[in-house]
């Protein structure tokens, strides 16, 4: 039942489809985009507070947001621009939200990745990690009073993650219910600045599975191939029944933690291991290897990209910012309690 | 026939099951065994598959709670005791609060804590911790004191669209009776005057109210008139139920079993000068229990906590000015 191996599981089934692989491709390369014009926007002091960027983490991002089906659930986290886009996400939603645009998801009243759009599955996690996997489970666990068998939900964490009690109570939780839960562990290697030698003592992370009782598997994260294949199995197990399916992808944040950290403390040999590839370019060679696209269609394919990007850019900027003199200043929900606020 | 405190929460939340499809209870040994304090006894036979056991995970137990919330379920979460449920506070007060501020979408959850000190239950089942919860913007927290109240309230948690922290008193479980539960309460921001005076308000909420009303039958016999108003809820405070009572007895004194430092009793009396002061013939004043953890042993935790006595004493001072 379990496969707790330390080694990148290969030739799992369904195989990677052209279609498939392409499709995820462009998701990664939009968020790429997209997370360079933030990156861009931030210098220029156009976007105030963090900037945090998933670059290296494409492949595994995307291959969560396009295994995942209509009516499915999703918790992304910090670096998961790519399965934020292939899950639905309008690309001038993440612009809106880093400018605390009123038009934006939360209307300015919080930022950068901090967004969603829970009632329809996509949920908007907190900074305090590891507490979005209990919130994903718990909406599987109303889709089940619901008489809904069909949906599974998938939710991300890093390795930082990994240590707070949260992701255990939550992981746990999910077992005991044999809930359609997929977890995806993406060890990138550092916590902001702490290295997995000060985050956990076991061999790999995946050997945490066995203890909960549920399905580990490994992944390349820096080969899209791997990603799609290993999330396409778990996803498919816990369609089947088959309970929480926990998903390791082992690659490396090819940047600081955010934007105004340069990363000087990470291991610079881990950039020329296999680790350090970047995902992005890896995809791109197999679709030239398969030959997939050659390099003239990728260019368009980027080209195409960042013109979407800056249209996006441009519209938002246009889009009035929050205004406190139109804010409710209410965070009741309960129209009699909001009402009764506004008179006092 | 009469019915417990106890009971009325256990029948009101049969009623929220009965009457509402999307409730559904989750906490540790509510189902079969029915709730360390049996408030849910005999709900698991009763409703299949919608009373369940959760492992010790305070912390999961709330965020799936809210996640079922998402999707348009009504939880009702059990807290062993209140104590517990500093395990979920990241849940509670950074997930839950926040949810419906951050995303426009609605999290209605109930939380139901066994508050308050019982003879014996020592440091780490005692604890009243609304004060707590009252300091995260986007909670409701309710402080229920009496039977009709507790039953009211608690289906009235279920009903509204926030997270709410309903605060039940241990000490009142079986020692509060009623004859029968009422079809409809006061809504939960609405304070109560729970006893009419002229000389003094004294302002409690759960289980002191009872301790303020015995202090109150007892100056009644030194020519002393006290009003009493119970809170029912402490966040929404309602103030104008507050200020209207001093109006008329220009004297206040708070009573709270939570601890002393930025608490509910600071709140209302913060209000109190604030929009009253004109109002006032003497300083108000408060009676908490010490800022001390709750103490173990019968005697000392009977020292601990607000007394009849105390009020009686703190009322007699009150006129000293």
């Amino acid at each position: 039942m379990l496969d707790t191996l330390s080694q990148p599981k290969t030739n799992v089934v369904p195989p990677v489809s052209q279609e498939q692989y392409i499709r995820a491709f462009s998701w990664m390369l939009l968020a790429r985009t997209v997370e360079e014009k933030l990156a861009s926007l931030w210098r220029a002091g156009k976007i105030a507070g963090g900037v945090y960027l998933g670059k290296g983490q494409e492949a595994v991002s995307a291959a969560i947001g396009i295994l995942l089906k209509s009516g499915d659930i999703f918790g992304p986290l910090i670096r998961d621009q790519a399965g934020r886009l292939a899950f639905g996400e309008s690309l001038i939603d993440i612009f809106r939200i880093h400018f605390g645009s009123r038009t934006g998801p939360t209307r300015g009243r919080d930022g950068n990745v901090h967004r969603g759009k829970p009632r329809e599955g996509y949920h908007a996690m907190i900074s305090h990690l590891g507490s979005l996997v209990s919130v994903v489970a718990g909406a599987l666990v109303a889709r089940r009073f619901k008489g809904d068998t069909s949906a599974i939900g998938a939710t991300t964490i890093g390795d930082g993650g990994t240590s707070t009690g949260s992701f255990h109570e939550a992981i746990n939780m999910a077992a005991v219910e044999k809930l359609p839960l997929v977890i995806v562990v993406v060890n990138n290697q550092y916590a902001y600045s702490t290295p997995n030698s000060r985050q956990f003592a076991c061999n790999h992370l995946v050997d945490r599975a066995i203890g909960y009782g549920v399905e580990g598997y490994t992944m390349d994260g820096t080969d899209l191939c791997s990603c799609l294949e290993v999330v396409a199995h778990a996803t498919e197990r816990a369609r089947a029944g088959h309970g929480p399916q926990m998903v390791v992808g082992s690659c490396l944040r090819l940047l600081g933690h955010a934007e105004h950290d340069d990363g000087f403390y990470m291991d610079k040999n881990l950039f020329h291991s296999p680790l350090g590839r970047d995902c992005l370019k890896v995809a791109e060679n197999f679709l030239h290897e398969q030959e997939w696209a050659d390099e003239a269609l990728v260019e368009t394919w980027k080209r195409n990209a960042k013109q979407q990007v800056e249209e996006a850019v441009a519209k938002a900027q246009r889009e009035p910012l929050a205004d406190p003199s139109d804010e409710t200043w209410c965070p009741y929900a309960t129209e009699r309690l909001a009402q009764a606020l506004l008179v006092r | 026939m009469s019915i417990t405190y106890l009971e009325a929460i256990r029948e009101a939340q049969e009623k929220a099951l009965r009457d509402d499809p999307r409730v559904y209870i989750y906490g540790q040994d509510v189902a079969a065994f029915g709730g360390a304090f049996k408030a849910t006894k005999n709900l698991a036979k009763e409703f299949p598959g919608r009373v369940l056991d959760a492992p010790i995970s305070e912390d999961a137990m709330v965020g799936s709670a809210i996640g079922a919330a998402i999707e348009g379920m009504r939880p009702i979460v059990e807290m062993q005791f209140a104590d517990f449920s500093t395990v979920a506070v990241n849940q509670i007060v950074n997930q839950a609060a926040t949810l419906y501020w951050r995303t426009q979408v609605a999290c209605p959850i109930t939380i139901r804590m066994p508050s308050g000190g019982n003879p014996g239950s020592g440091p780490f089942h005692s604890q009243s911790l609304e004060s707590l919860y009252a300091h995260f913007p986007g909670l409701v927290v309710m402080t229920p004191a009496t039977v009709e109240d507790a039953y009211t309230m608690l289906l009235e948690a279920v009903e509204i669209d926030d997270p709410v922290i309903f605060c039940e008193h241990k000490y009142l479980y079986n020692r509060l009776k009623a004859d029968t539960l009422p079809e409809s309460g006061l809504p939960c921001d609405q304070a109560r005057v729970a006893r009419l005076g002229r000389d003094l308000t004294i302002v409690a909420y759960s289980a002191m109210v009872h301790e303020a009303l015995a202090a109150a039958e007892q100056l009644r016999k030194e020519d002393i008139e006290v009003e009493v108003v119970d809170l029912r809820s402490v966040k929404p405070l309602d103030v104008d139920t507050v200020l209207a009572s001093v109006a008329r007895t220009a004297r206040l004194l708070c009573v709270g079993e939570s601890w002393p430092w930025g608490g509910v009793n600071s709140e209302v009396i913060a209000s109190a000068v604030t929009h009253g002061f004109h109002l006032l013939d003497a300083p108000p004043q408060r009676i908490n229990s010490k800022d001390t953890p709750v103490p173990f042993h019968v005697g000392l935790w009977g020292a601990h906590k607000p007394s009849t006595q105390g009020i009686v004493a703190a009322a007699r001072r009150l006129f000293e000015w």
